[in-house]
């Protein structure tokens, strides 16, 4: 571990985050799928948003943008199709990247061009003190919402795939080694990736809805989640109120970036 | 080999930033700036660079931010109701320190007001409307040609300091059509983007030359550095301290501020043995050669100074014309912007007077000459 320390992460310690807060283990995620995939350091872009996991830029060493509060995507746009050869990852959280972010984010998928985004859903702003998100689920405390939320949920797995994204995956900071294998799936995929990685803010979401500290609602991602594949053995009435885990979705779609040179060629070639 | 043609002010910004090298664009079509993003959409390809429409103003400046901080180029267009939203962005390069060029074609406002008509109503927004302290160059061109000579210069200066540079056109600039004399853009030189001289593991994404202006080095070449809104220092990382936000934000303004004389631009007409001068600029400017012309024919000394860098705004030059002439006439489509700065640099040695006008036409040369003589 200590070596993956050294390689990826920049000499920035302390992070700004709580204690008990699951971005460390979704990031750390991240690092391993880079390292499993041998992708080169030199190559390899990550742009965040604004918010606690878009913090994360920071601290990894690549080339980095901490850009603006929910516009990772289009910084994000612009650089793979200037520079296609890049890979490039997207760190934004469920505020960041479904609420000022949202447009943003349906026009990626439709598009389908080659970026990876790890949306961490932790159901809440953070960085602001405990404000409801667009996945923050209905019912719930925040400090905008002290008589519990109004507005339904998005599921931004089925959002993503709705858009056209061409890989949807759902992951856990419980089931880390799974986030992994998800993460590292949808970076070797060849078009827009979209993993929700599920993640505990204990000190602003868990607090205020009485889910226990960090080790209660990791054990709650653990009870909650159902791999895909479980799934498929399980009728509705058993899945009511889990959520599933694993890659949702995988299509093949043509990669905006590959189509926009067959649009130079045909340019230089005088056709239209 | 030069050509000679027939192009619309925003056709000839177009070409002028492929001349320059621009080899990405991103946008989002808002009138009356969308021939810029039309053209750019035929020929970037052309010459192998990239188009893409966005899908919002928002990430049309989002993606040039990206884009530029490959190495790259970049434009993106718009108006008046887009330059707002583009603003947050503009910010953020000016503090990231990332080159962008933003064509900003004006029209009526405030809001969608009139699409279609001319009005300078964005200088102040130009100006101001970030957040936050910081300078600002903007350009205004008041011919086709200079549409493409400026915008040439907008890449020049953006890349030279390190920042956003706006080029403040108004509709009657962005649609009017005049000949024009294009060289061979082989023969143009492309302004180039000072990388860094040391090796990866000496470079420090912001600390700056002599000059204020750190070396920037292309995202994928293994510099592997941070770019961020916040307040940092010389690492590129966040640092709020009171000394670090103090020196950063210094910095930004002073390296403008030190080759002030270098990044002001503007003409004189007729003005060596003036008493009355007309201060103005981009389309409003075209009347002004008219009125002087017709004046000067009933021996009335009018001549006029000519914004051609609105910002930073050419202080020393207008307070030395205050000493110069009997009276300031600042004629413009707005309300009163660059007449409180014209004031503000005349300290009060010379009169000051407003000429705007709000209703959706330009100020014809009969107009201003009526103005003129009715002093």
């Amino acid at each position: 571990m200590e070596k993956l320390i050294e390689k990826y992460y920049r000499p920035r310690l302390p992070h700004i985050w709580c204690p008990g807060c699951g971005n460390g283990i979704v990031t750390s995620s991240i690092i391993k799928a880079i390292d499993k995939l041998g992708l080169d350091q030199d190559k390899t872009v990550i742009v965040s948003g604004i918010g606690c996991s878009s913090r994360a830029s920071g601290y990894l060493n690549f080339d980095t943008v901490h850009s603006l509060h929910g516009r990772a995507l289009p910084v994000a746009t612009g650089i793979k199709l200037a520079d296609p050869e890049l890979n490039v990852i997207v760190i934004t959280g469920d505020g960041d990247g479904t609420a000022i972010g949202g447009n943003h984010f349906i026009h990626t998928a439709r598009r389908n061009i080659n970026l990876t985004v790890i949306l961490f859903n932790n159901n809440i702003y953070g960085m602001t003190g405990g404000q409801y998100s667009p996945l923050t689920p209905t019912d719930s405390k925040a400090t905008t919402a002290p008589y519990g939320t109004l507005e339904r949920a998005f599921d931004i797995a089925e959002l993503a795939k709705a858009a056209g994204a061409t890989y949807v995956a759902r992951g856990t900071a419980f089931h880390a080694n799974m986030l992994v294998d998800v993460i590292a799936k949808g970076i070797s995929h060849d078009g827009f990736s979209l993993i929700e990685a599920v993640t505990q803010c204990p000190i602003y979401f868990g607090r205020q809805n009485k889910k226990g500290d960090a080790s209660a609602m990791l054990k709650t991602q653990r009870d909650n989640a159902v791999t895909v594949e479980a799934a498929k053995k399980l009728s509705p009435e058993q899945l009511e109120g889990k959520f599933k885990i694993g890659v949702l979705h995988q299509s093949e779609a043509p990669e905006y970036t590959k189509q926009y040179q067959g649009i130079i060629d045909r340019a230089q070639k005088g056709a239209k | 080999m030069a050509k000679v043609l027939l192009l619309q002010g925003n056709q000839a910004c177009a070409e002028g930033a492929i001349a320059a090298g621009v080899t990405f664009f991103a946008g989002y079509p808002i009138t009356p700036s969308t021939e810029i993003a039309e053209i750019m959409a035929k020929r970037l390809p052309e010459v192998g660079g990239k188009f893409i429409q966005m899908e919002d103003e928002i990430a049309g400046i989002g993606a040039i931010v990206g884009a530029s901080l490959t190495g790259k180029k970049v434009l993106t267009a718009t108006s008046g109701p887009g330059f707002s939203l583009k603003q947050e962005f503009i910010g953020y390069a000016t503090i990231a320190e990332v080159p962008i060029v933003i064509a900003n074609v004006q029209r009526v406002g405030p809001s969608t007001g009139q699409p279609t008509a001319p009005a300078q109503g964005d200088m102040m927004q130009a100006r101001w409307g970030t957040h936050g302290d910081h300078p600002v160059i903007a350009l205004t061109p008041a011919s086709v040609p200079e549409c493409f000579t400026l915008t040439i210069k907008a890449y020049e200066l953006s890349e030279k300091y390190r920042m956003p540079v706006l080029l403040m056109l108004d509709e009657i600039i962005g649609h009017m059509r005049e000949k024009i004399e294009i060289p061979d853009y082989d023969t143009i030189e492309k302004p180039v983007r000072k990388g860094p001289r040391v090796g990866p593991n000496e470079f420090k994404a912001y600390e700056p030359d002599s000059d204020g202006v750190p070396p920037m080095a292309d995202f994928g070449t293994g510099y592997r550095y941070h770019v961020t809104g916040l307040v940092h220092d010389e690492t590129g990382f966040p640092n709020g301290s009171p000394a670090a936000t103090e020196k950063l934000l210094k910095r930004l303004h002073e390296k403008v501020e030190r080759d002030i004389d270098n990044i002001t631009m503007y003409e004189e007409y007729k003005l060596d043995d003036a008493e009355i001068a007309i201060v103005t600029y981009g389309g409003t400017a075209r009347s002004a050669y008219a009125a002087i012309d017709m004046a000067r024919e009933e021996g009335i000394k009018v001549g006029m100074f000519r914004l051609i860098s609105v910002w930073p705004f050419p202080e020393k030059e207008i307070a030395q014309l205050a000493q110069k002439v009997k009276v300031i006439v600042v004629p413009e489509l707005n309300y009163g912007q660059m007449v409180g700065e014209v004031k503000k640099a005349a300290e009060g040695k010379v009169p000051v007077k407003p000429m705007s006008k709000y209703d959706s036409e330009p100020i014809s040369p009969k107009e201003l000459l009526a103005f003129v003589k009715n002093l």
